[in-house]
């Protein structure tokens, strides 16, 4: 069956279950972005924010759903296929996950590596404007033992940019950073649909964030999709748990 | 099963049935095979990995740095501390039997054919493969395998395959240099007791040497070198449990490779007797 990027929804998923042994992660998630969107997905901590971007990127497996990804049915694709969509998109770990044994330079400049013939001079300067674009203008050389957790995690956000994805699932970008540097990531994002009408995935805590970038919000709650709707649609929500959530972020 | 032992609960202790004794018994055996077919999947994904284009060099290279030429020293003096050993053990059993003259021929063919390859073996895959254990453990477990992944490359074909390809290309080498230290330092150790030219202990030693002699035993180590790479990255790559679970990996990949080299060279040794 060919397959065609689709540029209305980048990103769908349906009747979305996962379990580790017996315990149920995600229970029938359905939901599509639109282009363009900022989706913010929000949720306690162990609800699986984190399990639910791997498995949209197909880190992991889906024990029943379907999840299309640019077009390309992820939980079935084959390995060049999941390769062609994993290039359209950037992706930031929680934890950045930087390869500590490259330098931050050459932690940004790998995915170009592998996937651009840009020459080395080009290459470079790509990789000095990403870091900028995070504030990392300084201490390229160093490696990623050397750096702090916030200043990993902006290297990541570089690094997930670094192929001018058309799609970013990011995980926490603001965790841990002080209000300044949450507040320039947070315009970074915005940026990043304004320009160049990219779609954004990005799981967080921080509800003062969220509310700034976002279009959209998911609550993921014991498995189920809460709520999923605007910020508005949040605030008047009468779901305990959801006014709860909202009061106690505030 | 349950019936039995709800029924029984309130009577006497449940008995295991000879069920679950053959369970209990198989559990350790279906791990084993679980374990082999994994490692049978593997192969096969980084065989296939290892004749897809392109070839990554530069990954190769920098492996071939860091397990070969970082294990040079090891083994030289490894190979030099056999010869020496050799020489001296073996003076004095053949001085028994008149037989002092074979002396070098004795520590030649015994460090060429036997010790040396399985010195080597050994000794880098206490170093190599508990390094590659450990290091791709830690990729697993800081999801730096994933986000490799992520970026659409193929960890099997950018980490695995280099390494494997770095440790059988580095074992043969290597073995050389085992040889070599080993016999010169058996020249030392001979020299020592009594005086001999080095270029007449060569010729002596040498005497009648074939490069049949020389070839199968130096290049069954690529084997070897194959055994610890493939062994050292399966580990590595199925990391779980954090930091523990690291250690874990290191040891079992070291564990696991001896054992294996040991079996290999068994097998290697009667197969190369009976074809050259
Ligand atoms: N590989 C795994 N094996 C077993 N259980 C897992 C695995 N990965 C995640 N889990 C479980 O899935 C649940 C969801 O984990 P996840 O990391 O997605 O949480 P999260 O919503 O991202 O939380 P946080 O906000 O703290 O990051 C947790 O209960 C976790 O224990
Ligand atoms: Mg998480």
């Amino acid at each position: 069956m060919e397959q065609h990027p689709n540029p209305e929804s980048p990103i769908a998923v349906s009747g979305l279950c996962k379990s580790f042994g017996s315990l149920v992660v995600l229970d029938r998630i359905t939901f599509q972005l639109k282009a363009g969107e900022v989706t913010c997905v929000l949720g306690r901590s162990g609800t699986g924010k984190s399990v639910l971007l791997k498995l949209l990127i197909g880190l992991e497996t889906p024990d029943s759903g379907s999840i299309r990804l640019e077009g390309y049915d992820i939980a079935s694709a084959s390995g060049g296929e999941l390769n062609e969509a994993r290039k359209r998109v950037g992706f930031l770990f929680q934890q950045a996950a930087l390869y500590d044994s490259m330098s931050i330079e050459e932690n940004v400049a790998f995915p170009l590596r592998r996937h651009t013939k840009l020459a080395s001079a080009e290459r470079s300067e790509r990789v000095h404007r990403l870091l900028a674009s995070v504030g990392l203008e300084q201490d390229l050389d160093k490696m990623p033992s050397e750096i702090s957790g916030g200043m990993r995690k902006r290297v990541g956000l570089a690094r997930a940019l670094a192929l001018d994805p058309s799609v970013v699932m990011f995980d926490e970008p603001t965790a841990g950073l002080d209000p300044i540097t949450a507040a320039e990531i947070a315009k970074l994002i915005v940026e990043l649909r304004a320009k160049r009408h990219i779609t954004s995935i990005v799981v967080t805590h921080d509800l003062h964030t969220a509310r700034t970038i976002a279009d959209r919000v998911i609550v993921l709650d014991r498995g189920k999709a809460l709520f999923d709707g605007t910020f508005e649609g949040l605030d008047q929500s009468k779901d305990p748990f959801i006014a709860q959530f909202v009061e106690d972020a505030a | 099963m349950c019936h039995s032992m709800c029924g029984m609960a309130t009577t006497v202790a449940p008995q295991p049935t000879l069920k679950d004794d053959v369970l209990a018994f198989l559990q350790p055996l279906r791990s084993a095979i679980e374990w082999t077919g994994d490692l049978g999947f593997f192969f096969w994904r980084v065989t296939k990995a290892v004749f897809s284009r392109p070839i990554e060099w530069a990954e190769f290279v920098r492996q071939l740095d860091a397990i070969g030429a970082r294990s040079l020293t090891l083994v030289s003096l490894a190979g030099a501390a056999t010869g020496a050993v050799l020489a001296l053990q073996m003076r004095d059993s053949l001085a028994r039997f008149g037989a002092k003259s074979m002396l070098p021929s004795v520590i030649v063919f015994s460090l060429i054919k036997e010790t040396g390859p399985i010195i080597t073996g050994l000794v880098v895959s206490g170093r190599v493969g508990a390094g590659i254990g450990a290091e791709l453990g830690s990729m697993r477990v800081t999801e730096q395998i994933d986000a490799m992944e992520a970026s659409a490359v193929d960890p099997h074909k950018y980490l695995v395959a280099t390494r494997v390809l770095a440790c059988i290309a580095a074992l043969p080498l290597l073995t050389i240099a085992a040889d070599f230290c080993g016999v010169f330092m058996g020249w030392i150790a001979c020299t020592l007791v009594d005086p001999v030219p080095l270029r007449l202990f060569l010729s002596n030693g040498f005497h009648g040497v074939r490069f049949a002699d020389i070839l199968p035993p130096t290049f069954k180590t690529a084997i070897f070198g194959l055994i610890i790479g493939m062994v050292a990255c399966f580990q590595g790559m199925r990391t779980r449990g954090g930091t523990e679970g690291v250690g874990r990996s290191a040891t079992s990949s070291v564990v696991l490779s001896s054992l294996f080299i040991i079996l290999a060279d068994v097998v290697l040794v009667e197969l190369i007797i009976n074809i050259f």
